[in-house]
């Protein structure tokens, strides 16, 4: 079963949420799709291993064949193709590697070269079999890696994927194909604002979900008695607590210090299997 | 000569647009009879690629050189393929702007005036 773990709002607790669960799963696949800001191996401290580039297409032009008509510049959504009188531009930056210049190149110019945008990393630790992704600086895409780091999923066991914040396409690729989300919000307007807008996303791609309150006791209601009047389920609240917080500022995750959250970690998932079974 | 101006509006009284890629339009002016053509610059609201846009959409009018108030590294590069001089700093009308550049008192630029997306602040 796959799971991932999202919010709209960024902070509220993704990779709190997602490795607790999986330390206390034992295990488990863990999958950080946060390639601008991996933090789950700060918990975790897995050992890096395995190394691998992710790289994307970008076209290059011959400029024998190349008669500068323009074509594949107007063609281009993303305007990552200039044509000049006598000379083509390539911003690879804004390139999404979707082919279409080559198609309406009615010289056949366009040839491909590959280009690094990040890299992934795998390490094993406690029982996690654990994936980061981590794209280059200066790069805008961070889709091409999230696509490189689904591709380790294995199916056959149970898996959680700590996906960005927000809700653009990040986000929407890490957590498209899972059998169940959890929105993880704290309790305040800000929360439950970013929170409505992460549901209308689950929604959209017909994902089963569920919500974690962190930081339990600030704020007001709002978040619980929205999710009343939708029907969401609140799968588990987390006290706003300064154990806890102190726990999360020095790297540890709580569930290795305060054993009754094991439990309730276990419980929540069987939960979620159960709820995605029937 | 034909020069291409970014503008905050149609006419020759209108601003200069500070913004090159992100500009409300293009006017295209004759430097002898002050005669000119507007372009609407369709891509002022792009996610991304708006100056290599308007460089492009420039370089097709057949003006030679471009008077803005700032020009990022895209829009500088595409401009500069299509062997166009870049003259930044402008302000204040078309009309005064034009007459400046023909006076030789806006400098002629080499290099981007301003970083990527620059446009998108405002």
């Amino acid at each position: 079963m796959i799971i991932s773990i999202a919010s709209g709002k960024g902070g509220t607790g993704k990779t709190t949420i997602a490795t607790n669960l999986a330390l206390s799963l034992g295990k488990v696949q863990v999958i950080d799709c946060d390639v601008e800001e991996p933090n789950a191996n700060i918990f975790f401290n897995a050992e890096i291993k395995e190394r691998e580039d992710v790289t994307v297409e970008i076209p290059e032009i011959d400029k024998e064949k190349c008669d500068y008509c323009g074509k594949c510049s107007e063609f281009c959504a993303y305007n990552a193709l200039a044509v000049v009188p006598s000379d083509v531009l390539v911003f690879p930056e804004l390139c999404h590697s979707c082919g279409g210049c080559e198609i309406v190149c009615p010289q056949n110019a366009i040839n491909w070269k590959r280009k690094p945008v990040g890299k992934i990393e795998h390490g094993i630790t406690n029982g996690v079999d654990f994936y980061h992704g981590l794209l280059n600086v200066g790069e805008i895409q961070a889709v091409p890696v999230i696509k490189a780091l689904k591709k380790k999923i294995d199916k056959e066991g149970n898996v959680i994927i700590d996906a960005p914040p927000g809700t653009s396409c990040p986000v929407i690729e890490s957590i498209n194909g899972s059998d169940y989300c959890i929105l993880v919000t704290e309790p305040t307007p800000f929360g439950l604002h970013n929170l409505k807008l992460a549901i209308a996303v689950v929604r959209h791609l017909y994902i089963p979900f569920g919500v974690i309150i962190n930081r339990d006791g600030v704020g007001d209601k709002k978040v619980e008695m929205y999710c009343q009047t939708e029907k969401i389920p609140i799968l588990m609240k987390i006290p706003h607590s300064e154990e806890i917080a102190n726990l999360y500022s020095i790297g540890i995750p709580f569930v290795k210090k305060l054993p009754e959250w094991h439990e309730k970690f276990t419980e929540l998932f069987r939960r979620i299997q159960e709820g995605v079974r029937t | 000569m034909k020069i291409g101006v970014s503008s905050t509006g149609e006419n020759l009284d209108a601003n200069v647009d500070q913004r090159f890629g992100r500009c409300k339009y293009f006017l295209i002016v004759d430097t002898e009879s002050m005669e000119f053509e507007v372009l609407s610059n369709e891509n002022a609201m792009a996610s991304g690629g708006a100056g290599i846009q308007a460089a492009q959409t420039i370089a097709k009018t057949g003006a030679e050189v471009v008077v803005t108030g700032n020009v990022g590294p895209n829009a500088f590069q595409t401009l500069s393929a299509a062997g166009m001089k870049i003259f930044t700093g402008a302000s204040g009308t078309i009309k005064e702007s034009i007459e400046k550049y023909k006076k030789g008192e806006l400098k002629e630029t080499e290099a981007p005036s301003v970083g990527s997306h620059s446009g998108m602040r405002r």
